[in-house]
């Protein structure tokens, strides 16, 4: 039973960084239509910020909880920054061109944000810093569930509370739906339809910066190359749900991970990825539009 | 703010030689005309003739190779369509464009969006409610589930909430019920009154449209071909074979 339960935790725990990481997939697919794929290095990059935000001021002597929420913080502007610029240099030019364009724009920007990487920090793996420590109230549970994983888990549902009373509630959410529904009436009705795209870059990119925090502190080391399979499996996670849907990525993401802990445990890790992209295959045959995503239809 | 003695007259809109094309397609090959203050206008034409391209240049959607659009005297034809909202002209697009999955609210407070005053806000809201009773009945539906007739009234309320000076409504009459088309066109009159729009009407339904306009304009392949008063197009031979079916 406990090993059920440690599987259970370790799945929701993937789930929830999966889910960090989706979430900015599904929100650009929402306002824009494409696929950035680019987005994984967004990831890759926020990972290295809080690397190096965290290594100087643990220099300093910083106390713990002082340089894990300052990394997040710095990580998730200048990923951010990262978004927003990729999103005008590459994107923008390119809205009213065919749709194949702005994707091969984006895998173009993902290669070069990795090898760009690759050059300023070599392939070696860097020694993250253990950010979490071991809380002792977790003591007891400490072979189920790791501090880290609860911190990963909390961190992720406090940010999903905040994502849904921002696109729900406030004026920019509401203009974000609107403009993802029906992007020439936004315009039509003075949204301007530029700001809000950089700002679901923003957003995107700033809750993918905190994904690689966590996995980089959970872990323990990061490279030039960790953006691209987790933006895959993201992506996947994305689509699992409803590209396009919020609800559906975060759902899509903690099914992915459930499955990916599950099949690891009770099968063999060799099969991981296997069970991950069958998942796929298995929703692309029986429900292409994902779970909570809806059918395209065009109305005449 | 009504129009003074000193507005009436006045022009609030005027295009100058407009030019617009998609493509290699040009849409638009030489548009003018111009709607006074106060005004109900009206430009009829066939299907294709360039009656959606000119309100979608008006509003900055699509840009205008050449000429000018002066709003109150002013240039326009470089600005955004955000700006172009902002500067009080708001149009209601061919097919309605309700946002299907927000609510009827929320599509009423989009059409706010760029306003601040609260009161002024909600009074408007109580206007349109008021001229609509059934969307304050079914405030919390989302929009995609109106009925066409329905989704026509909220898109023209959704426009009202911005209080334009200048209206453009295009094709409202389009696949509706004639009682309901009746209805609308009488909403129209009543807004040109009540709130002082000005009001720029493209349909095909050209009958009814000149009956509550003040003037009109054909256009054919791009180009104005006819103007007069919304009457005598009435009574125009060629008018009535093409448009009025008589």
């Amino acid at each position: 039973m406990d090993y059920f339960v440690e599987l259970l935790f370790s799945g929701l725990t993937r789930g929830a960084i999966y889910a960090l990481i989706a979430l900015g997939y599904t929100m650009v697919y929402g306002i824009i239509g494409l696929i950035n794929f680019a987005h994984g290095e967004i990831y890759m990059i926020g990972a290295f910020t809080s690397f190096v935000v965290a290594t100087v001021l643990s220099i300093y002597g910083f106390p713990l909880l002082a340089i894990v929420v300052l990394a997040g913080v710095c990580a998730a502007i200048w990923s951010s920054a990262y978004g927003y610029t990729i999103e005008k240099l590459a994107y923008k030019p390119l809205r009213h061109a065919p749709r194949l364009s702005p994707l091969i724009s984006a895998i173009g920007m993902s290669i070069f944000l990795q090898n760009y990487v690759l050059l300023a920090q070599t392939s070696d793996f860097l020694p993250f810093p253990e950010l979490i420590p071991d809380f002792a109230f977790m003591e007891p549970y400490a072979h189920i569930v790791g501090s880290s994983d609860l911190v990963i888990l909390v961190t992720t549902a406090v940010l999903m509370v905040a994502l849904t009373i921002l696109i729900k509630f406030t004026r920019i959410g509401k203009a974000m739906r609107a403009t993802a529904q029906d992007r020439t009436m936004a315009m039509l009705v003075g949204i301007n339809v530029d700001r809000i795209i950089s700002v679901t870059f923003i957003i995107g990119s700033g809750l993918a910066a905190v994904g690689g925090l966590l996995v980089a502190s959970h872990i323990g080391q990061i490279n030039f190359y960790i953006g691209f399979l987790a933006g895959i499996k993201a992506f996947t996670a994305a689509v699992l749900g409803g590209i396009g849907s919020i609800p559906g990525a975060v759902i899509g993401s903690l099914i992915l991970g459930l499955t990916e802990s599950f099949a690891t445990g009770y099968i063999s890790s060799d099969y991981e990825d296997v069970f991950a992209f069958s998942l796929l295959v298995l929703i692309l045959i029986f429900k292409p539009s994902g779970i909570l995503g809806k059918a395209e239809t065009k109305k005449v | 703010m009504a129009p003074g003695p000193l507005q009436i007259g006045k022009k609030m809109l005027e295009l100058k030689n407009i030019q617009t094309s998609y493509g290699n397609i040009q849409a638009l090959k030489n548009v003018s005309l111009h709607i006074n203050i106060g005004e109900i206008i009206t430009l009829i034409g066939g299907n294709g003739a360039g009656k959606s391209s000119t309100l979608m240049t008006v509003s900055g959607i699509i840009p205008s190779q050449a000429g000018k659009v002066l709003f109150k005297g002013q240039e326009i034809q470089n600005l955004k369509a955000d700006q172009i909202v902002a500067m009080g002209i708001c149009q209601v697009p061919e097919g309605r464009h309700i946002f299907p999955d927000l609510s009827v609210r929320e599509n009423l407070d989009m059409g706010a969006f760029l306003r601040r005053d609260r009161a002024g806000i909600k009074t408007d809201l109580e206007y349109v409610y008021s001229l609509f009773p059934i969307l304050a009945q079914r405030r919390s539906q989302s929009g995609g589930t109106l009925s066409g007739g329905e989704q026509q009234m909220l898109a023209l309320s959704r426009a009202l909430m911005a209080r334009p000076e200048l209206l453009l409504l295009d094709e409202p009459s389009m696949g509706l019920a004639p009682l309901i088309i009746r209805q609308i066109f009488e909403i129209i009159k009543k807004i040109n009154q009540e709130q002082n729009a000005t009001i720029f009407l493209v349909e095909q339904n050209a009958h009814q449209a000149l009956h509550i306009a003040d003037r009109g304009y054909v256009i054919e392949n791009g180009m104005i071909t006819l103007t007069d008063t919304a009457q005598n197009l009435l009574n125009n031979d060629e008018v009535q074979k093409a448009y009025l079916g008589i």
